[in-house]
């Protein structure tokens, strides 16, 4: 098979349009790489592979742990995206997200970071700390690379909403509530108000991020929008079965099934 | 130098910005707009002066130090009292003014962050005077450092939550009350204590803290008749050092910032951000911070909670690169021996933090001239600090 853009993913996929968040580094760089492919086998469609931060401002505690533990790893932006042509040579067709805080890639050098990310074979970018404001830059030089580079929209979004849809790429990304990166229990009426309108005024498909823990978000979720992603949920098994990945490769296997069959389960209704 | 900075986008010169989640967003443009509003609003100025003046206790004197000037031949030494201040540092300023602001916003819950203390305390106390519902994010090793602090907070009526992450210090308790304010960002205000953070909080920090130099301006006048020839502060964040600097930018006087070099700048141990760091984001804003090759935030460390941060305000980033004001490096051992020089000389016992300052002022004033002068933003007392103090010295006196 090959390679499609994020623009073609996204259109293409029916509901749910599924975008797994794995990080890179947790519990080590080898296991992110099958962690990966399973999910692609899973049925994601696009895959957004987190480069660890010190100082996460938008996520929760399961993400900030896991970032903890992959930092210890030694992972590190440069490394991360090297993950990505091993995992080509393993098969991997879907596209792959670079998601980082903006320190990361200021220090490498906008235009260095985007060259490297076509070059080690992913396909956008996004970057949670840098709003639509301080973006363009980026958006540009991606846009010139063929690469996107992802919108987010938060309930508090409003007025900004519109100018934000009109520019998104790939898929707009629809934070479901406030609040940072976790799982929640349910998603309240104003949330699907909420979504409903992004999805009014978005041109590329919505996915729906923040808290998607249980088959029950995305079932309610069809008709609203058009996929979920998914993060805190898959790294919080990923958590739980750290000393399982710690041990023999039949162990490691049997985890790795594990957490793609919840994956599977999450999506399949 | 031009005084218009920030721009529209908050930039000083390449410095500032706003680099938050989109959640944020919609609340930094409404705070933008609210902040016009009220400065264009006498009935706030009013209040916010009043405030100052009945309750905070302004003006703070300047406190001629006589005997420590003839001890260190130079030039006189003047110490701007914002330990006079209520709740004894210079933060009630930028607190005062901050909760007014939320207060006319209609904004009833404050969520703060704090190293030292003492811009929680500040915090907690404005809330418990304006009725406002008050949470304090600070750094478990912090809160452990001004056990005292965390006492008079809970006192006051707010709630000191520990953050337990990283260093457990101050740059840990701001992601921690940033990820709180993502969470409730609608009905609750973010009263940040320092000229950091996303546009337009430095800019607010500095106006509401500015009262400090044009005060010192106005005193110092009176007394000598003239303007001084420099000004010393001490650089954490920035908001005491911003607040004396700022009305002197188009004058003709010569301005110092200290940083904390820790253990000294050679080494690993130190929060010396314009010495040692580079340009990156932190907390929302691109200025210099203590970072990795990976662009990874490095823990900082100084005997002095309240300098203990690994960014610095965009504004003192951007003087800095321009060279309108020095910034140098101050040992804990530096400040912690300006601090016994002060206290035995004039009976004044500063905050380490300010200590930090004294240093570089003292150094400053003995290569300056009799008859010019020198004044010091002598940002709070050390009542805060006995313990550290103590521990410190003891520590010295076995080595
Ligand atoms: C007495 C005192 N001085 C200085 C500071 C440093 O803050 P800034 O650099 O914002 O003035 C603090 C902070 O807690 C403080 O308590």
């Amino acid at each position: 098979m090959t390679r499609m853009s994020v623009n073609e993913a996204a259109k293409k996929a029916e509901y749910p349009l599924f975008i797994p968040f794995i990080m890179a580094g947790d519990p080590d760089p080898s296991t992110t790489i099958e962690l990966v492919l399973r999910m692609e086998e899973a049925g994601a469609h696009i895959v957004e592979l987190g480069i660890p931060y010190s100082d996460p401002l938008a996520d929760g505690p399961v993400l900030q742990r896991s970032a903890k533990r992959a930092l210890q790893q030694g992972m590190s932006l440069m490394r991360a995206m090297q993950l990505v042509p091993e995992m080509r040579k393993r098969g991997l067709t879907i596209p792959v997200i670079i998601f980082t805080y903006y320190n990361p890639v200021f220090q490498m050098g906008v235009k260095t970071f985007l060259d490297k990310v076509k070059e080690n074979e992913a396909d956008g970018v996004l970057i949670p700390d840098l709003p639509y404001e301080e973006s363009q830059e980026l958006t540009v030089t991606a846009k010139e690379n063929g690469l996107a580079n992802i919108s987010l929209v938060a309930p508090t979004s409003s007025t900004r909403i519109e100018k934000i849809a009109n520019k998104a790429e790939g898929f707009l990304y629809c934070v479901s509530s406030l609040g940072v990166t976790g799982t929640r229990e349910s998603f309240s009426e104003e949330a699907y108000t909420f979504i409903k309108n992004v999805n009014l005024s978005s041109k590329v498909p919505v996915a729906v991020g923040f808290g998607i823990s249980k088959p029950e978000h995305v079932e309610n979720l069809q008709g609203v929008c058009n996929g979920v992603i998914v993060g805190s949920a898959i790294m919080k098994k990923v958590e739980e079965r750290l000393s399982e990945f710690s041990q023999e490769e039949k162990m490691k296997q049997n985890a790795l099934q594990e957490i793609k069959s919840f994956v599977s389960s999450l999506i399949s209704s | 130098m031009s005084k218009v900075y920030p721009d529209n986008n908050g930039r000083f010169g390449s410095f500032g910005g706003k680099f938050v989640p989109e959640t944020l967003m919609y609340a930094l443009e409404e705070l933008e707009k609210s902040l016009t509003e009220a400065w264009e609003d006498s009935t706030f100025v009013e209040e916010y002066k009043h405030t100052l003046a009945e309750y905070a206790g302004r003006p703070t004197p300047l406190t001629y130090a006589e005997r420590l000037t003839q001890k260190l031949g130079g030039a006189k030494i003047y110490l701007k009292r914002e330990d006079l201040l209520h709740t004894g540092a210079h933060k009630l300023n930028n607190a005062v003014g901050q909760a007014l602001l939320a207060k006319r916003m209609g904004k009833s819950k404050i969520v703060a962050e704090t190293g030292a203390g003492q811009h929680g305390v500040a915090t907690a106390t404005v809330c418990a005077r304006l009725g406002l519902e008050c949470k304090v994010f600070m750094g478990e090793e912090d809160m452990r450092r001004q056990e005292l602090n965390v006492f008079r907070m809970e006192l006051l009526g707010a709630e000191v939550v520990p953050a337990v992450s990283g260093s457990k210090t101050l740059k840990d308790a701001t992601n921690e009350a940033i990820r709180y304010w993502v969470a409730n960002v609608e009905d609750t205000f973010y009263l940040i204590g320092s000229v950091v953070g996303p546009h337009p909080y430095p800019k607010m920090v500095r106006d509401f803290q500015r009262i400090i130099g044009d005060e010192t301006k106005e005193q110092l006048q009176d007394k000598e008749g003239t303007l001084p020839d420099a000004a010393a502060a001490c650089v954490g964040g920035g908001s005491n050092a911003i607040g004396m600097f700022y009305p002197f930018l188009e004058d003709e006087v010569e301005l110092f910032g200290a940083e904390a070099a820790g253990k000294g700048i050679s080494t690993k141990k130190h929060a010396a951000t314009i010495t040692k760091g580079t340009k990156g984001v932190i907390h929302g804003s691109l200025t210099y911070l203590i970072q990795d090759e990976n662009g990874q935030i490095i823990e900082p460390y100084s005997i002095s909670a309240g300098l203990d941060y690994p960014g610095i305000g965009p504004e003192h980033a951007y003087l800095a690169e321009s060279g309108r004001v020095a910034y140098e490096g101050v040992t804990d051992k530096e400040a912690l021996e300006a601090l016994s020089l002060l206290t035995r000389a004039e009976g004044i016992l500063p905050a380490i933090e300010s200590a930090h300052a004294l240093h570089l002022a003292f150094k400053k004033a003995k290569e300056m001239k009799e008859g010019q002068t020198i004044v010091i933003c002598l940002s709070g007392r050390g009542d805060k600090d006995v313990n550290s103090i103590k521990e410190a010295m003891e520590k010295e006196s076995k080595s």
